[in-house]
């Protein structure tokens, strides 16, 4: 853990730095920063996800181009300039990662959780994702097919994780509220 | 103020740890996405700096840990000396002048 400290009075002295220039106001910041914490995150993919496991057309339409369904959807946050939603089977499994820092799609998913933009993830999910998924809780039959899909600037990922067992007779809204934020990058299973 | 993204009701929001852990992350990030927000640069463009500071710390870890925000911020104030925004002395001079102030106000 590095000291924090300096790291936060630069941040400080550099936000006072830009209102003086008229660059920014704190009320600017404020905004942004509550628009990411109360209307970006994972709900707005778990949504997709619940429709595309209900309604098999959706599902076509968002495996085919799920850029041109989110647009549809409106949601605020960005980032997801092109979005591609790989599929979880019996047969393959699919995990996202952005090895050279931290792209993802906000738009979907919010920010970023810490180990995502951690180097470890970032280099072992690729080298020997069979074992981080194991260690994440995730455990594979050798004969089931991992891809890692590698978000980039262009390109965001998302997993559409295999439904619940008991799926049956579920509500949209109540199997929004089973999916979660890790199964929608591939290292859960819902 | 700790921002916890994930500490809301929703369940989706539920799993997982919070994104921020310190109140001038938050701040980094929220100032980031403003200035680009209003057009000072592209998203892109700052990702560049991102992942160069990322590199560099890849390339020879410091050995104090690996701490995303540090070079986020690095990266942000990188970019606006580079778009002659804010100067590193300029920045240097206010960190020094607010780590001057009388204890209890330096937060």
């Amino acid at each position: 853990m590095s000291d924090a400290k300096p790291q936060a009075l630069r941040a400080e002295a550099l936000e006072s730095l830009l209102i003086e220039k008229g660059l920014l106001t704190s009320e600017l910041v404020d905004e942004v920063v509550h628009r990411y914490s109360e209307r970006v995150g994972p709900m707005n993919g778990a949504r997709l996800v619940a429709r595309a496991w209900l309604e098999p057309e959706f599902k076509k339409s968002l495996l085919e181009d799920a850029t041109a369904v989110v647009a549809d959807y409106n949601f605020e946050g960005g980032e997801v300039q092109k979005l591609v939603v790989v599929e979880n089977t019996p047969e393959i499994h699919n995990a996202v990662v952005c090895t050279l820092c931290s792209c993802y799609p906000w738009g979907v998913l919010g920010l970023p959780p810490k180990w995502y933009k951690d180097p470890a993830y970032r280099a072992r999910i690729v080298s020997e994702p069979r074992e981080v998924l194991t260690e994440m809780g995730v455990e594979l039959d050798d004969d089931i097919e991992i891809r890692v899909w590698d978000s980039s600037a262009e390109v965001r990922y998302m997993v559409l994780p295999m439904p619940p067992q008991d799926i049956e007779g579920k509500s949209l809204k109540e199997l929004e509220t089973r999916v979660t934020r890790d199964s929608m990058i591939g290292v859960q299973r819902v | 103020m700790a921002m916890e993204l994930e500490g809301k009701a929703t369940p989706p929001m539920a799993n997982g740890e919070i994104v921020f852990e310190a109140p001038w992350q938050t701040r980094a990030f929220g100032m980031a996405r403003a200035l680009c927000e209003q057009g000072l640069y592209s998203w892109d463009e700052f990702r560049g700096h991102l992942i160069a500071e990322i590199e560099k710390y890849d390339a020879q870890p410091d050995g104090r840990g690996y701490e995303y925000f540090d070079h986020f911020l690095s990266a942000l104030i990188q970019l606006l000396a580079e778009k002659q925004v804010c100067r590193s002395d300029e920045l240097s001079e206010r960190t020094t002048v607010f780590d001057e102030r009388p204890h209890g106000h330096d937060h």
